[in-house]
């Protein structure tokens, strides 16, 4: 008898947390119902922050998904819809920040971290050989010419 | 050249260390408003007190004034209303209120038993300039200058301290332009 109870309850809840992410927003295609997915999913909520527009129940994400809607009914672009959203909270409700002076670092630390290790293992291959290099210099010509008599002299021996 | 090759970490680490420390104590949830420099939003609401009376952004012109947003919802804004009050009858400062996502009569039972220190109040229920203005969390204040420019904008609760730390010295500063 407690399982059933349990078990009508869990459905119970479950109809509530489902209805309550659900925004019911009428798009013509799928096309553009993926565009508007792929908007709020890289709009960043400024109240909850760390989640994405998406994902958040903040009453400002839903009002930014609203107008986010409603700019794609009235037919503006992606950059358009994005832009009237920095425009009122900032580059901060970009998940992508423009590549700019301010956000060079930010863009640039992975290639400049990945362009360094490459230099730093390249001067380290280089000067090994180097001193491999100092260490067994090349041979001259007398000594090549010993090394073929005593190699010659060698397989005599082995054959006799 | 060797030899400062040795101590390349300790630089490294020194520079990450004085970038991080710097970043300690900072707030992430205070942004800096969008707006700063830029013209209060355009819009057309009525009055809170006379329903029949629309306001828009003229409100602003004229002389340096606090914009602050609020609702009967917002706990915090229970919480700084009687520093508001303050700063309009002790200090003499004009504050506009914008009523935010609130129903009027709530707004104005509110008022009615806790005072009103708003020279004026925008009544926004849907929260449509409050949008426009990048309002993320009541309560938020906007310092505006005489010429509807916002210059400032203070997220969370006014009290003594954030009056004198951050709002008195723009105000002045606008008015001394002025």
């Amino acid at each position: 008898m407690p399982r059933i109870v349990f078990l009508a309850l869990a459905v119970l809840i479950s109809g509530v947390a489902a209805a309550e992410v659900a925004d019911v927003y009428d798009f013509g295609d799928r096309a553009q119902e993926q565009r508007y997915q792929n908007l709020i999913a890289e709009l960043r909520c400024p109240k909850c922050q760390n989640q994405n527009i998406a994902d958040s129940s903040a009453p400002i994400a839903r009002d930014m998904r609203d107008e986010v809607y409603r700019m794609m009914k009235d037919g503006a672009g992606n950059d358009e819809i994005v832009e009237a959203l920095v425009g009122r909270f900032g580059e901060f409700v970009r998940y992508k920040p423009e590549f700019d002076s301010r956000t060079f670092l930010l863009w640039a630390t992975p290639v400049i971290g990945v362009f360094g290790g490459l230099l730093a293992v390249a001067v380290v291959i280089i000067r090994s050989r180097r001193r491999a290099g100092a260490e067994n210099p090349a041979l001259s010509a007398e000594e090549k010419a010993r090394v073929a008599r005593m190699l010659a002299e060698k397989e005599q021996d082995g054959t006799s | 050249m060797k030899r400062f090759l040795l101590f390349l970490p300790l630089l490294v680490a020194v520079v990450i260390g004085v970038v991080l420390f710097a970043g300690i104590g900072r707030d992430p949830t205070k942004l800096e408003s969008a707006l700063i420099g830029k013209p209060v939003p355009e819009f057309s609401l009525p009055d809170l007190h006379n329903p029949d009376a629309m306001l828009d952004q003229s409100l602003f012109r004229g002389r340096v004034t606090l914009l602050n947003v609020w609702g009967t919802w917002c706990p915090a804004c229970r919480d700084e209303h009687d520093d508001l009050i303050w700063l309009a009858e002790e200090k003499g400062v004009t504050i506009i209120g914008l009523n935010y996502k609130d129903n009027r009569e709530d707004a104005l039972v509110w008022l009615d038993r806790l005072g009103d220190p708003y020279r004026d109040i925008i009544y926004d229920p849907r929260g449509t300039l409050g949008f426009d203005l990048g309002v993320y969390g009541a309560p938020e204040t906007f310092v505006i200058d005489a010429g509807g420019i916002v210059r400032y904008r203070h997220v969370g609760v006014i009290n003594e301290a954030v009056w004198e730390q951050a709002l008195q010295p723009v105000i002045n500063e606008l008015q001394g332009n002025g």
